[in-house]
């Protein structure tokens, strides 16, 4: 497992290098590698935007499944609503609101674990085509 | 402070030209913005085009800052083309939701150097023709007198 820890704003460019390189090594193709780049640098943004700092694990997916997981740990403010988070367009600041709805449609499978006041998790994945 | 971008803004007749080697930090993007305005400023450039061919991806933030930057641009009579983005980028822009809506591309420099001459020809003729309306409009009015 790879871990990139995110505290400033140079970070989000490791964590997305990284995670574009380990999709490329588990045999994904360019347009996936991009997929799961631009998914892994919104939701760093995110922790830099709203936790200030946190961690990028990036490994490969343990399960049945085979493909990638990358998981997106702070102990940030969390998430209030998290149905209205991942509404397109809908953004506590100023940012685009694209960052968790657009994350969600770049990959397999997204899971977000938040408690307001104690962090949050959000975990994506994408699989290879069996 | 802003940092300096290393990413030369170099002038060819009357356009720009920014080729986007490396991949930006968020307020290298900003930078390098404030930096093609003020270039457009001082030169009086017509038309930018930044070439984004090796960029490997584009997420929200960067798209929104070429988005912008087109916007700023033509409000300083400037038109920005963004040229050579790679199929992979293109794909993923559509699915984040982000369709670079309102900006023009292009495949190639070349291309996109045909489409800054084309547009600077309409507006010279666009021009042309206001003018020599205003002087038919002026010789009416002193024919009426």
């Amino acid at each position: 497992m790879i871990v990139v820890p995110i505290k400033e704003e140079s970070d989000i460019v490791h964590a997305r290098a990284a995670a574009k390189d380990v999709a490329r090594k588990l045999g994904f193709g360019l347009v996936d590698q991009t997929r799961i780049s631009t998914a892994v640098s919104e939701l760093a943004r995110n922790i830099y935007l709203y936790a200030g700092e946190g961690e990028v694990h990036i490994e490969e997916h343990p399960d049945s499944h085979r493909g990638i997981r990358v998981t997106f740990i702070d102990n940030g403010p969390g998430i209030d609503d998290v149905e209205l988070a991942l509404k397109d367009g809908w953004s506590s600041t100023k940012a685009m609101g694209k960052g968790l709805p657009g994350a969600k449609r770049l990959t397999d499978h997204m899971e977000i674990n938040t408690q307001p006041g104690h962090g949050t998790t959000v975990t994506i994945e994408k699989w290879l085509a069996q | 402070m802003l940092e300096n971008t290393p990413i030369p803004i170099l002038k060819l007749k009357d356009f720009l030209l920014v080729s986007i080697q490396i991949d930006l930090h968020d307020r290298m993007a900003q930078q390098l913005q404030q930096d093609i305005l003020e270039r457009i400023s001082q030169t009086q450039a017509k038309g930018v085009l930044i070439d984004i061919s090796a960029l490997e991806m584009v997420d929200s933030f960067m798209g929104r800052t070429l988005a912008d930057t087109a916007r700023m641009a033509s409000t300083l009579d400037a038109e920005i083309v963004i040229v050579g983005m790679q199929p992979a980028v293109a794909i993923t822009l559509v699915e984040l939701g982000l369709p670079l809506g309102g900006v023009r591309t292009a495949i190639n420099l070349d291309e996109g150097y045909e489409l800054l001459q084309e547009s600077l020809k309409e507006k010279a003729s666009e021009k042309q023709g206001i003018e020599e309306e205003s002087e038919e409009e002026e010789a009416d009015d002193s024919g009426s007198d």
